[in-house]
């Protein structure tokens, strides 16, 4: 086929690096649509469209001919992929994001580990030619092993713990900080090795780096709350960019140099605005441990004394909330996960007839990721205006009856604006203290992702209605249609 | 193509990877980072790469087909998540509710 000139004007080098043109192109017009609300869906598109040029123009490549194996594992991962991104629920969003950000680290520590083996000379039996790896190629690969096993085994955690199967509190090892420290000088040591020695006979040293970083990316993982895993996926999946970058430098692809550089530059702005939008920084959210050092038990001050809190019913809560004329729902995970949106609309349609003046305070990082509760919200058909940012809601609390919180817990913590010890102390809240009364759904007495206890439970004008999202809030419903 | 010119296109992305995130709402900071996320997916290239680099060596072989198959999950499963999440977002009128007729007869 290469001696038509047809086929070898598309397999040439400069029409392949003129699609890559195009595709960084729509990569980057992808991002710019991406960050504003109208623009958004359609600059998913674009840069979905810049991937399939990319993709097929890779397939032209000269050197690319093993089309069966590469069709087989294409339909093999969209057999995997597609069902997943179909069928994932709105609330397990941040943890599927985790996954396929993961998996991506996964194959660029794989590609790695590829190249490094096509630098041993035993290739095959009679083949001993040898191909010498340059210092600067060995030094992009060993980057792109280890911070794509980082990647990996670190969204790996964070989907672990956002699904619940690994404790979304902080674990914390003895002397984690060390420990860490040690197991990346190794991880240090052992790069600087086999960049100085070449990858000949080293492969067990490399598959130990690799094993290390993974163990790294554990580690560093497992410490972080639940809370704060947003961040952290948006921090890997930075990661897991620049490790493509640097697999592009590897094997001489700009498409993956400017694609991964776009995503390690942009992950790391992002990030920065996630931990901003929680008053803190990066460093804090990696290595506080959010929740461990300030902690106390549930229900205990600090110095152990027990506090009392008041539970109600949802026969009072309904006629609480029937009687008010401003009522303010503050929604959180906890909605999320009993899937109790639709019964709120439900609840908040039921009030309005009455005549109730309804809102809801949506926090900043409420739920598990940022915008978590207005997607939910708006899949329940909740209308978008009543949804309130944290700056123009907190103004209303002080004139507001009652404030229903449903299964939000940290972000409504008074101990952000009051108690300087606290881990949270200086995130901005939503000031549902100040309203006239208080209602919290909530499962137990036993405090949220963050680990920490809520002086809201026990304030005065707080009552409690122990209850899943979902059945509390139906119930109440099924009482307020009682008064008729 | 050389180090250089490839340090330089690295350098150039960097800047715009900044510059084109500077303002986004909260609301938009998770789809954008789904949307970054399927963008590194970019990665199943090196898979095809890999995998025509690795011609006597089976390991390497199954490596490249697993780093394709991780590769195309990311690509199609992180653009699926991301529109199914923007999708929340369009911005709709509600006439149906509006137009609902009061069934309930309401007392005081």
């Amino acid at each position: 086929m290469t001696n038509l000139p047809l086929a070898s004007f598309f397999q040439d080098e400069d029409f392949i690096t003129s699609c890559y043109i195009a595709a960084a192109i729509l990569f980057i017009v992808g991002l710019r649509r991406l960050s504003h609300p109208t623009t958004a869906r359609s600059g998913n598109w674009v840069a979905a469209v810049g991937m399939l040029i990319a993709i097929v123009a890779t397939l032209l490549k000269d050197e690319i001919t093993d089309y069966a194996l590469i069709a087989a594992a294409v339909a093999l991962g969209t057999l995997i992929g597609v069902p997943a991104a179909r069928s994932v629920k709105m609330t397990a969003m941040p943890q599927m994001v985790a996954l396929f950000n993961g998996v991506g680290g996964g194959a660029v520590a794989l590609i790695a580990w590829v190249e490094f083996r096509h630098y041993q000379p035993s290739g095959s039996a009679g083949d001993q030619t040898q191909i010498l790896a340059p210092t600067d190629v060995m030094i992009f690969l060993m980057f792109s092993t280890v911070v794509g096993a980082i990647s990996f085994w670190g969204s790996n955690i964070a989907f672990g713990k956002l699904q619940e199967i690994v404790s979304g509190k902080p674990i914390k090892l003895p002397l984690q900080q060390v420990i860490n420290a040690l197991i990346l000088l190794a991880i240090l040591a052992g790069s600087v090795f086999l960049v100085a020695d070449g990858p000949v006979d080293n492969e067990p040293i490399f598959i130990g780096v690799l094993v290390l970083a993974s163990l790294l990316g554990v580690l560093m993982v497992l410490p972080i709350g639940g809370a704060d895993m947003p961040v952290v996926i948006s921090m890997l999946n930075a990661f897991t960019g620049l490790s493509a970058a640097a697999a592009g430098f590897t094997l001489d692809n700009t498409a993956l140099i400017v694609a991964g550089t776009l995503v390690g530059a942009s992950g790391t702005i992002l990030t920065r605005l996630m931990s901003e939008a929680m008053n803190r920084s990066l460093a804090n959210v990696l290595f506080a441990g959010f929740g461990s050092p300030a902690a106390i038990g549930p229900g205990a001050d600090a110095d152990g004394e027990a506090k009392s809190h008041r539970s109600t019913s949802p026969d009072d809560v309904a006629i609480q909330l029937a009687y008010a004329s401003k009522v303010v729902i503050v929604p959180g995970y906890g909605m999320a996960v009993a899937q109790a949106q639709h019964a709120v609309r439900e609840l908040t349609d039921e009030l309005e007839k009455r005549g109730v003046d309804v809102d809801f305070a949506i926090h900043p990082v409420a739920g598990r990721m940022p915008g978590h509760m207005n997607v939910l919200l708006a899949e329940a058909d909740v209308s978008y205006e009543k949804l309130k940012e944290m700056d123009e809601i907190n103004s209303e609390f002080p004139q507001t009856d009652v404030s229903l919180v449903i299964g939000a817990n940290d972000v409504t913590n008074p101990a952000a604006r009051t108690d300087e010890s606290s881990p949270i102390y200086g995130m901005p809240i939503l000031d549902v203290d100040k309203s006239e009364a208080v209602i919290v759904i909530k499962r137990s007495m036993n405090p949220g992702f963050a680990g920490i206890d809520n002086e809201l439970y026990y304030a005065e004008n707080t009552s409690m209605l122990f209850s899943d999202a979902k059945s509390g809030v139906a119930e109440i419903l099924s009482e307020v249609k009682e008064l008729g | 193509m050389d180090l250089l010119t490839e340090l330089t296109i690295f350098v150039l992305a960097c800047f715009v990877g900044f510059e084109v995130i500077s303002k986004v709402p909260n609301t938009l900071h998770t789809p954008l980072m789904s949307g970054t996320n399927a963008i590194h997916g970019i990665v199943i290239l090196g898979g095809f790469i890999a995998l025509a680099t690795a011609t006597d060596d089976t390991l390497g072989k199954v490596l490249a087909f697993i780093a394709i198959v991780f590769g195309t999950i990311n690509v199609v499963g992180g653009f699926l998540v991301t529109d199914r999440m923007l999708e929340m977002f369009k911005a709709r009128p509600r006439p149906k509710r509006a137009a609902e007729p009061e069934v309930e007869t309401e007392k005081p």
